[in-house]
Formats: C-alpha cells, structure tokens, sequence
C-alpha cells in the first residue's frame, strides 16, 4: 500500500464576518456551506466542472469589482465574503425572477422553491406570460424582443422520441450540467450543446437532428444531472402523466449494477414492488452519480417476468 | 499511458471509460491493440490494427524491441523476475519486420508502441475477451505479462495488468470457489491442509481432486460421463460455441436441472426449473467487481410467483438430500465465508457498507483494502515466489482460414446489449436494430455483396442467413457480429468450439467464414 499523502495545508476565509477554514484548492462556495450560508445554486454541481453560467451562487468578495460566482472561485487565505449583502440579494433574486418568469419551475427542487421564497421572487414582474411562440421553429438568433406587455417564456411541446428520454425544454434553465455530462465532465458523446444566442438559446443536437440520429448513446446522464425535471426517465414521466408517483410510498435501495464487471453502484427507486427509476450515487468512487444504458434503463427485465 | 489490448471497453466498460478518459484529457496516452477500429480504438492515440489471433506475435516483436533497444527495466527483470534469457532468446526472432508481416501492424507502429511503454512513468496494460476468446488464451496473457515484467510496468500504483471482468460478478465467482480446482478464496483443492480447514468447518469430506470446467464437462458428456446437470444462472444452449453440438449434449442428458430468473432456451431442454430471484435486486448478497471491490448487493424487489432466493433453494436442496443447512441469512454465509478466507477476512458488512466496498485482500479489520497486487516484487529482496517470463509461441487460430473458409469472422458486444440479450433484451433501446453481419465497404464490393443485402454464412459448424451491413471500423477479409441475439442470428452456430486446454474457453473470437449469396436476393439497399 502506498503511504498516506500529508494533509492538505487549510486556509483561512472570512464569510459574513465568521473565520472559517478551508482546504487550499476550495472554493469559495466550499467556505459559504462550511460556515453555513445556505448558497442557492443551479449550474454547479460537485461531479462537473463549475461553468459559472447561472449566477445565481454571487457572493460579494472584499477587493473584487464586481460580484463573483462562489461555485468555482478559488478560496485563498485571507479572503473576505458577504453572502447576504443587498447587492447579493438583489442579484440573486433578479436571477431568480428571471428565470421564474420564462421557465416552469415547478419540477425544480425544493431549495429553488426556498431560495426563491428568501429572495421575495415576484414571478410576475414582468408581466403577464406571453402566449407560446413558434420557439423551436425559430433559428436561434432570430429573436425579436417583445413590447413589454408580456413576459415571453421557454414554452414549447415536450419532446417524446422513445421509451427512455423526456424533454420538457419549457423547464429548462440552460445551466449546461446535461451538456457538461455528455461532454468532457462525463460521458465525452458531445452529442448536445447550446445552440443560438441570447434568449433563443436552446439545448441542441448537431444540426437539430433527432436524438436517436445524434451522437446520443442514451447513457441519461443529462438526466441525472438535470435540476429542474426538463430531462426525465420515461418511466417516471408515465408516473407522473398518469397521477402514480409518489415519491412517499418510493424507497431507494443501493445495490450493484447486474451487468459488465466495473461494478457501479445503483439505486433502485421502488414504488409498490416496480422499478419505476434507476439513478447513481454521487458519492461513489466508481460511477460518481454516472451510468451507461444497460446500468440506467437495462433494468427491466426482472420486471418482465410473469407473476407464475 | 494505457494500452487497450484486444478490448473496447468504450462499449464493454462504459464507466471504467469515463475515468479513462479522464486520464486521456490530464495527457495520458492510450494506444489500441484491436483488430477492429473500435469506438475505443478512435480515442487512441495509436490504433494497431493487427489480424485475429496474431496477439503473440505482436507481443513478442515489442518485447524483442524493449529488450533490442535496450529498455529493458534490468533492476527489476534481475530482482524480481526468472527466466528472462530464455524468454530473451525465445523473442530474438520476432523482428518489426517478421511481426509486420504477420499482424499486418507496420512495424513502426510496433515500435512505437514498445517505445511508449517500456519509457512511461506509469503504464496499464488491459484486455478483455480479444485476449482471452482464442485457443491459446493463457498464452496470450503470459504474452501480455511478459512485457509487463520486462518493463516493471506492475505493481505499483498507476501500473499493472488488467483483465477487465465483463460480468458484474465473474470475479466474485471465482473468489467464492466456483471453479474446478479452488475452494473458497482461491486456496487450492489439493492442498490438504487447506481442504482439511473447510472440512472442519463444513463437517463433510470434500474430494481431494480438480473437478471439471465448463467445456470439460461437455466433452464428459460427450462420453457419457456426465449425464446429470445442475446449471444456474448460465444459458449454455446459446452462450457455447458450436450451439448445435452443445445443445445436442444438452439434449441427451439423463437429468438437466436449471436454477434461473428466466426460462432460457436451456430451461426450456430441463427436466426441472428452479425459478430464482434475481441476485442484483431481488436478494442479499455481495458481488466482486474488476478491481477486486467486494460490495453489496441488496434486495428492493420481491421475486414474482414461485421464484424463490438462491440461497433458499440450495437449502431446500440440501435438506431433502438429508442435510438441515438451517435458513441463514446472506450476512451469515458471509461471515462463514470472512472465517474461511483469509483474503476477505477483514470485509465485514459494516465496513463494505461504510467504504463504499472493499478491495482484496483485505486480512484484517484494520485493513484498508487493496487498490493494487503484487507490490511485493519490489521489496529487496522481492518476497514470495519471483514473477516467471514465459516462453509462447505465435500459434494462429484453430479455425484456419482456407479457400473455403477464406473470411475471418471475430466476435464482440454492442453498447446497449449484452451476451445472449436475456436480460438486455428486455428494454427498449432506441440504439438497438436488427442484427447485422458487419463488412467493410471495399469487401462488399468486391465480393457483389450490397450493404443491407440476406446472404448466408457458412462456417464448419453450421451456416446462418444474416444482413450484411457496411461499416467504417473493420479492415479487408475482416467481419463482426454479435451473439446478443440468437434467435435472429445464431451466431455460435457458427463459432469455433476448440478451447484452450489451461483457460477451458473457446475460440469465439476467431471463427472461417465463407458468405454466400442468397439466391435470387436483390441488394436492400442501407
């Protein structure tokens, strides 16, 4: 066995006037929660590389211009953070409201809910939500800014193609962890990215295409990552069009994957004796909250048995 | 650097892919040994493209070029290794030129590849079954070994020799003793103190000698030696080359008992099935993974109807032939198993819980695991028995090719499936389409044949209609298929059975082909 590597030398952070200690290489977001901020997040999450895109973890940090995403600026010793400061709150909650008043939010977690509950979100700030527009059909670019009268939103058709996938784009946030996990973070398939600019931004195969004619190898990492239930399994889609899921009655049991020999970890979701979703702890050193298609959807054939 | 040899674990090992790409992305180099253009191959660095069961050659010419070069790690070959002089003068004539003209790699390649390895700090040598599905598998692996000892490239953290496991428990079989000549922990059969430690504990007499391995057993049947079989949780009548020859054995047995999650096409040949729940969701228990990571398995369904806990059924078993096994739960069994095995002795349940699994050996309580072997043949002096170089001969495959059987046909696994697709076919994957005879472009034109055309594939078993269809990954006189789908395509009715006498597994990956049109068949199109 190789000996222990020396401890990591810790830093000093001061975060709403509480000394706080860190390992060198945090980050400012890590010394937020080791003092206990409750930091509201989107885009970041601890198995992807930060791409700073939601705004919505800006701290103010003393010496800085502006205010800076905590998810991915390195801690240093002496660093000096407000959390809670009204240019902070006044940041955040517009990012929220934002977000709020173009996305359906309803499917996001129940910290989104929170945050926006502490941050006073007036959903309705911009008026009333415009009628849905021929989004999709649009290239990306080729928005026209509205009157003013409405708020123009991100709704469009959900997107069935199979019996795995479900886009629901009208609850997409455009935080890039589906792209991050097909992309370089995980699953290296590229087969989506954003396309367009501005408020026609979109999540996009190459060229459009179908998913099933795209890069996609249906591993549902996107879904895994999703935080607001724009990606979800089928299986729960279903579930839920048909008034059966209820995550009260689900438990979750931790088990091993019954394919090839790598061993990653499953957690079986189980509602009345069905698998009814597969996901992957994040907290295992194996499969880091990934998986491949046989591990996510390969599942069903303990299920395809008949009850004789 | 990683080399990928006979292995395309971008399809087989899709989560061991993630990190090694990570590594690739930090600068890690990978090079490809494979004879197709796998979706691993198309990450590497170098893709050598050799011929179907031209492994050793290849091997020995980079292992004549480390030692021509002078690469050879010497501190480790004098310490910790015996047999190198042999080896040496065993290799001396596998030049870059012989073994180009052999594996069709160009030797620059080779060099490359040799080059690469003896010079990395730190270098994973990985196979799969493009190793190991041949005639002469353990000779393909000692081959493989050899150059790991000649360069020190094991051992170490960052450094070793990988055969990927392509079943989520194959590792924990064998730790558990299901092999012919092991018992529980790999402690040998014919060693009596050993044998005499479970008898103690077992309270019964275990015969002192090797059993039989899978294909020993169908050539006893064959003789009529074996004429009963329990089989579980194994679907031999598809997964056995030669399916006919096999399923005709299977046939003729006196009394077939088959313990399964499905009726498979063997259960369907029983004289009775055991309906069984499902190891990975329907019951307790632990698996061993590729690195050697005991973890737990747990039970979050109930098995539908009759099916019942394999551990039920062998105690039901054990009971009506006269032994009161009691109905221990999978922790007990465990803890019996830690008390005979000194390797998994310190992996209890709470702490295969609390770690996340556990790597052996793991001796003792205290004990982190093990996330590398063989560390001991860089103590000075190296403990325990030195590594041996082994002398192989480059033997081509058994299957030889001939104006007859002039195409060579190799074998493989598909992303979204798996094996005879019992448990894979039983979801909707958008990926999957019918089964194809996979050829390159410049073949199908040559030889008329139209990509999407039926045409019929002879081999010297028995002959199957397929589709054929173009693909970019495979070289002239070189085709693929799978065998996840034998009731569309009977691929092993094809396969070579011959099977290497040490390893007991066949040549899939190496079978002579000959494609005949279909009469009157017109080309689909694709």
């Amino acid at each position: 066995m190789s000996s222990q590597t020396a401890a990591t030398p810790m830093i000093d952070v001061t975060v709403d006037g509480e000394v706080v200690q860190v390992p060198e290489g945090a980050t400012l977001l890590d010394a937020c929660r080791t003092k206990g901020a409750d930091t509201p997040t989107l885009c970041y999450l601890e198995t992807l590389t930060p791409v700073n895109v939601c705004r919505v973890c800006v701290v103010e940090l003393e010496g800085s211009r502006t205010l800076v995403p905590s998810c991915s600026r390195a801690a240093y010793h002496g660093a000096v953070v407000e959390t809670d400061s009204p240019r902070v709150r006044h940041s955040r909650k517009l990012v929220l409201e934002l977000l709020a008043s173009t996305v359906d939010l309803s499917r996001a977690s129940g910290d989104v809910k929170r945050w926006m509950d502490r941050y006073d979100v007036d959903t309705a700030r911009f008026g009333p939500a415009a009628a849905p527009g021929e989004r999709d059909g649009r290239d990306p670019g080729h928005h026209h800014a509205s009157d003013g009268a409405t708020a123009e939103t991100v709704a469009q058709p959900v997107k069935i193609h199979d019996e795995m996938y479900v886009r629901d784009y009208s609850k997409c946030i455009l935080c890039y962890r589906c792209v991050e996990a097909c992309g370089e973070d995980a699953q290296n398939s590229f087969a989506i990215a954003v396309a367009g600019r501005g408020f026609d931004a979109r999540i996009s195969t190459e060229f459009d295409r179908k998913l099933d004619q795209s890069a996609c190898v249906y591993c549902g990492n996107c879904i895994g990552v999703c935080p607001t239930g724009a990606l979800v399994f089928k299986s729960e889609y279903d579930h839920r069009e048909a008034g059966t899921w209820d995550e009260a009655k689900q438990n979750v049991t931790r088990t091993v994957c019954p394919y090839c020999g790598v061993g990653c970890n499953l957690e079986l979701h189980v509602q009345a004796n069905e698998i009814v979703k597969v996901t992957s702890p994040m907290d295992h050193s194996v499969t880091q909250g990934h998986l491949c298609i046989k591990g996510r959807f390969g599942w069903q054939f303990v299920q395809n048995r008949g009850s004789e | 650097m990683v080399i990928l040899w006979g292995s395309n674990a971008r399809e087989t090992h899709p989560i061991f892919f993630h990190h090694l790409l990570k590594a690739l992305h930090s600068g890690a180099r990978l090079y490809a040994v494979d004879p197709r253009r796998t979706s691993s191959a198309q990450w590497a660095d170098v893709w050598l493209g050799l011929d179907v069961g031209t492994d050793i050659a290849l091997a020995n010419a980079v292992g004549r070029e480390i030692i021509a070069q002078g690469l050879v790690n010497q501190e480790f070959v004098e310490h910790a290794t015996t047999g190198f002089e042999d080896y040496r003068a065993a290799v001396e004539p596998c030049t870059l030129e012989q073994a180009e003209r052999i594996t069709g790699v160009p030797g620059d390649a080779i060099r490359a590849l040799a080059h690469a390895y003896a010079g990395a700090k730190n270098a994973q040598l990985c196979w799969t079954l493009g190793i190991t599905e041949h005639h002469n598998a353990v000779d393909n692996v000692l081959a493989l070994i050899n150059l790991a000892l000649l360069t020190g490239q094991v051992g170490r953290p960052g450094s070793g020799i990988n055969p990927l496991r392509g079943q989520n428990n194959v590792q924990g079989g064998g730790d558990m003793g299901a092999l012919p000549n092991k018992l529980p922990g790999f402690q040998d059969v014919q060693d009596d103190e050993l044998r005499a430690k479970f008898e103690r504990a077992w309270d019964c007499t275990i015969p002192p000698k090797n059993g039989w391995h899978l294909t020993q057993m169908f050539e006893a049947m064959e003789r009529r030696d074996l004429r009963g079989l329990y089989v579980i949780g194994e679907n031999p009548a598809q997964s056995e080359a030669d399916a006919d020859h096999a399923n005709a054995l299977l046939r003729g047995l006196d009394h077939l008992v088959v313990q399964d999650i499905f009726l498979t096409k063997t259960a369907e040949f029983a004289d009775v099935v055991l309906p069984a729940a499902a190891g990975w969701a329907e019951a307790e228990g632990t698996v061993t993974s590729s690195e050697r990571r005991v973890q737990r398995v747990r039970k979050a369904l109930d098995p539908p109807g009759e099916a019942r806990d394999d551990v039920d059924i062998l105690c039901e078993l054990a009971k009506r032939f006269g032994h009161d096994w009691g109905q221990p739960t999978a922790e007990e069994i465990w803890d019996e198993l830690r008390s005979l095995s000194p390797m998994h002795a310190g992996m209890s349940y709470a702490r295969l819980d609390a770690l996340g699994g556990i790597q052996w050996p793991c001796p003792d309580e205290d004990h982190p695991g093990s996330t590398y072997l063989h560390g001991r043949l860089w103590k000075r002096p190296a403990e325990g028995r030195l590594a041996p170089f082994s002398v192989v001969e480059d033997v081509p495959p058994a299957d030889e090719l001939t104006d007859e059987y002039p195409v060579r046909l190799t074998s493989g696994r598909r992303l979204d499936s798996y094996n005879t697709g019992v448990q894979s076919g039983g979801f909707a994957s958008p990926l999957r389409r019918p089964e194809t005879l996979d050829i390159c472009e410049a073949d199908g034109q040559r030889w008329g044949i139209a990509d999407g055309e039926r045409v019929r594939v002879h081999s010297r078993r028995g002959a199957i209609e397929m589709t054929v269809r173009y693909v970019d990954e495979l070289r002239p006189g070189l085709t693929f298929t799978t065998f996840h789908f034998p009731d569309e395509a009977e691929t092993n009715k094809l396969t070579n059975p011959a099977w290497d006498r040490r390893s007991g597994t066949a040549e899939f990956k190496a079978a002579a082909i000959r494609i005949e049109k279909l009469e009157a068949a017109v080309g689909a199109g694709g």
